[in-house]
């Protein structure tokens, strides 16, 4: 990750005017915030089919005829996926890669920021191109692309074989594979699905199925030697390796390492389950009973449930503490260490633990307008428009980045302040 | 009115339920049958087949019933009767030509359209038991080729017509690019995080009817409504999986698809003039999953129109001329009661509406919703003469005035053109999107 200690943590507001942009351009696109909050990027419009991008009321140099997907990384690199004559390309940082492709989208960062891949097309093949570099293997098609968390490989599911017009039996007998690095594996799968790379990158695994019922996960290619009747996206354990996936057994679901379900308990949904950072807890999101959602940890659900929905499953820096959004009869609340927040809000981001773990932070909305809530506690600050908030490395401090009345703020504020 | 030629009575084959065919047991078969009946099918299944009474008063509802001079093997409960009661009646035991001649019942004689629900003293599903069978059917590999295929897209691709992943953003820009000939200033924002709305559409919109796209866009724009699209998997709402029983695929894709709006933060989902989408994103495909209720929640675009007009964010510049009638698609009306907005609707936009009777809840089916026509060619004649009482109701409504079918559905679209086609009935068929574009007051120029 980007070294966060040394943005600039002192107490105190920098403002960039962002609507007064709207008199130098015809239109100015929804902006985006770089991590540290020191750079307001958005996509701008000149003219008739020019495009460009402005940085702190900067525009790009390049103009194109097309921008878009304009993403920071984590360690604040700016992307857009550009178009010039008809040819796509990555622009970072306002310098495009030197090749042109037919068409390139779905930008992947690796943990540090520091590499960029996309999915490109190429004279009707496909193939991941990282930092500029395409993969020397093209394919027929490709679904689901990744990234390893150092950045160095990349993977997505390629078509390994023709399928053939409406050739169901073909089709069913396996024409697709997992590519790493333009590779593709020996073995081919009816389909391969969301794919996840090992925390050093050395190992993919993935949701395979083979023919139309057996369902399981494949390590490096090989799968489970037990097939399931369905399977969700798998996790590396960080510390023992492990490969942990939620399979469905009899019509409910639970969690299974290595292809052995490890749960007891059945539940009628689990999914996004995670690996707290120390490795000691294993958590999920699950449906107890029908219609009803929480966390289980190790398999043992949570009391408190809501009846919408679960997402954004957190767990602390030191793994103590879990936190997720949860909505309940049509409203978002934070749900953490099994209780609900008391406020409902018709919105919610993820939650963000401190560095201790002593704090849980949420960005909320509530009728179009944006709030920072801080354990239960609303912050009186509203804003137009409000980013994840970040916490300083020794906790004390939090980085509030947020539009209000047009002006873009970067604001440094004292967390025990903000809670006297 | 012109009759189709009767296609001859030999025996269609179908490759995918041949396919399936060769090589089952009966001792598969058996275990299948009984594992889906015990193992799958709850109270819901038992509760229905000990309460028939046969009284065969469900048989007037069915289009296939009336469309074959009241042959009563297409009768809904002979149906079931040729299919799932033989099943339970011999413990499973049935022989593949049994299978055979059942996987064509339910994949090519019924719609699944519910009519008969209601004229059934007790409420009998029919259509869940046709689907308790196609699960069944899915199970031994028997399902027909072409809806087969159809999943096997929604698996490969997460859409329903090998759309690929660079196609579909790649189309969204240029349709933006020529909506701009229209409005300069127009977007399409994609993957636009926070925004109200996210639209969602089915496969062949972006494969063959990219102006529909294109009209949304104008009329989302014209009324200033915050909206965004995916440019990931997940901007498909149709399931054809839902029709094949393939419940795996089917949960698959409903949970790509309200993940991908709940990515986006978005407050609802908006749905283009889909049927058995709808069904799928609020009854049958979120319900696998757990969700009792849509977890974010989705209109169909019938009210969301029916919103646009009535806050004034879309004015009628002028009516629409020409003489309407409305086809009720099954999932929206039956299933989800929105026949008096439609109708709302359609009079707010024309001059004269033409009802075709019998209508709203009562409206006879396309005969193409269901996955009958995702069957493909094979099935395409059958499919059309199994509704020539839609053909008369429609010739009816086209006496009286009306030259233009508005049809909010994809496959009531596709359906009712086969009809129109085959019994040269020459009316106009439209979806609300492309009167509301053609009448809307736009910005000039
Ligand atoms: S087509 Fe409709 S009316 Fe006929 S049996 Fe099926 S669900 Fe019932
Ligand atoms: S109307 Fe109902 S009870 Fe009578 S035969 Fe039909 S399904 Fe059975």
């Amino acid at each position: 990750m980007a070294d966060v200690s040394r943005w600039d943590w002192e107490i105190g507001t920098k403002a960039i005017p962002f609507d007064a942009w709207k008199a130098d351009f015809a239109w100015v696109e929804e902006p985006y915030v770089s991590p540290d909050g020191e750079r307001i990027a958005a996509v701008v419009n000149l003219d008739d089919a020019q495009f460009s991008v402005c940085v702190n009321g900067r525009a790009w140099e390049g103009v194109f005829d097309k921008a878009w997907y304009l993403r920071f990384s984590h360690d604040g690199r700016l992307s857009a996926l550009v178009s010039e004559d008809g040819e796509w390309t990555v622009a970072v940082d306002g310098e495009t890669w030197p090749e042109r492709y037919g068409y390139v989208w779905n930008t992947l960062f690796s943990a540090d920021g520091a590499r960029v891949a996309v999915a490109a097309q190429q004279d009707m093949a496909y193939a991941m191109v990282l930092d500029g570099v395409m993969w020397e293997n093209r394919f027929a098609n490709m679904t689901h692309f990744a990234i390893s968390p150092d950045g160095r490989h990349t993977a997505a599911t390629v078509q390994v074989k023709e399928t053939g017009e409406a050739d169901i039996a073909r089709f069913q007998a396996g024409c697709y594979s997992v590519a790493v690095d333009g590779d593709a594996w020996d073995s081919v799968f009816t389909n391969v699905w969301n794919l996840a790379f090992s925390p050093d990158g050395a190992h993919l695994a993935a949701e395979v199925r083979q023919g139309l019922y057996d369902y399981t996960i494949a390590v490096d290619g090989r799968p489970w030697e037990r097939c399931f009747s369905s399977v969700w996206q798998p996790v590396f354990h960080p510390v023992s390796g492990a490969v942990i996936a939620p399979v469905r057994l009899e019509g409910q679901w639970t969690v299974a390492a290595d292809g052995a379900p490890i749960w007891p308990r059945r539940f009628v949904q689990v999914w996004h389950q995670q690996v707290s950072p120390d490795g000691q807890r294993l958590a999920a999101i699950v449906s107890p009973r029908y219609g009803y959602w929480t966390l289980a940890v190790d398999g043992v659900p949570w009391r408190t449930t809501v009846n919408e929905m679960v997402m954004d499953l957190r767990f602390s820096p030191d793994g103590r503490r879990l936190a997720a959004a949860a909505k309940h009869d049509g409203r978002w609340t934070l749900l953490v260490d099994d209780r609900l927040w008391s406020q409902r809000f018709d919105q919610i981001r993820p939650p963000v633990f401190s560095p201790d773990g002593r704090l849980v932070a949420a960005v909320v909305e509530t009728e179009g307008r944006f709030g920072l809530v801080v354990d239960d506690r609303r912050l009186p600050q509203s804003y137009e428009a409000l980013w994840q908030p970040v916490f300083s490395p020794d906790g004390t401090r939090v980085l509030v980045r947020g539009i209000e009345k047009g002006t873009y703020r970067r604001q440094v504020l004292a967390v025990d302040q903000l809670l006297a | 009115m012109a009759q189709p030629a009767k296609s001859e009575a030999k025996q269609i084959v179908d490759n995918g339920i041949e396919k399936g065919a060769a090589g089952l047991t009966e001792d598969r078969i058996q275990a299948v049958i009984n594992r889906v009946i015990k193992g799958e099918s709850g109270a819901r299944l038992k509760v229905y087949v000990d309460t028939c009474v046969h009284c065969g008063l469900c048989s007037e509802a069915c289009h296939y019933y009336l469309s074959h001079d009241k042959d009563p093997r297409y009768s809904p409960v002979a149906k079931v009767k040729q299919t799932l009661w033989e099943m339970i009646r011999r413990k499973g035991r049935v022989s593949v030509d049994f299978m055979r001649r059942a996987a064509e019942i339910v994949h090519t004689e019924c719609n699944l359209c519910k009519r008969c629900a209601m004229y059934c003293p007790f409420g009998i599903d029919i259509a869940y038991l046709m689907m308790v069978v196609r699960r069944i059917v899915h199970l031994l590999g028997m399902t027909p080729q072409y809806i087969q295929d159809t999943a096997h897209s929604h698996a490969a691709v997460s859409n329903q017509m090998w759309v690929k992943p660079d196609e579909w953003p790649d189309t969204l820009q240029w349709q933006e690019e020529e909506a701009r000939g229209e409005i300069p200033t127009l977007r399409i924002p994609l993957e636009k995080e926070g925004a109200d709305i996210m639209y969602s559409v089915i496969g062949p919109e972006p494969k063959f009817q990219a102006q529909l796209i294109y009209q949304a866009a104008v009329i989302m724009d014209v009324a200033g409504v915050n909206w965004t699209m995916p440019a990931t998997a997940g901007w498909d709402n149709s399931d054809m999986a839902m029709f094949t029983g393939d419940n795996e695929v089917m949960g698959r894709i409903k949970r790509e698809h309200y993940e991908t709006a709940a990515r986006l933060r978005v407050r609802r989902i908006v749905m283009g003039e889909c049927g058995h989408a709808f069904r799928s994103v609020y009854d049958v495909g979120n319900r696998w999953l757990g969700w009792r209720i849509p977890p974010i929640p989705i209109i169909h675009a019938i009210e969301f129109y029916h919103e646009l007009l009535t806050a004034g964010k879309i004015r009628v510049a002028k009516k629409f001329k020409t003489p309407v009638t409305i086809h009720d698609p099954c999932n929206v009306v039956r299933g989800g009661g929105l026949h008096r907005m439609a109708r709302d609707l359609a009079h707010a936009l024309c001059e004269e509406v033409v009802e075709m009777y019998p209508n709203c809840e009562h409206n006879y089916c396309c005969c193409a919703g269901g996955g009958v026509i995702n069957c493909g060619p094979p099935w395409k004649n059958k499919r059309i003469e199994g509704n020539r009482v839609k053909a008369d109701q429609l010739a009816d409504a086209k006496i009286r005035g009306a030259k233009v079918l508005i049809a909010p559905c994809h496959n009531c679209h596709s359906g009712l053109e086969d009809i129109n086609h085959a019994y040269e009935l020459g009316l106009d068929i439209k979806f609300f999107g492309d009167i509301i574009y053609e009448v809307m007051e736009k910005p000039e120029a």
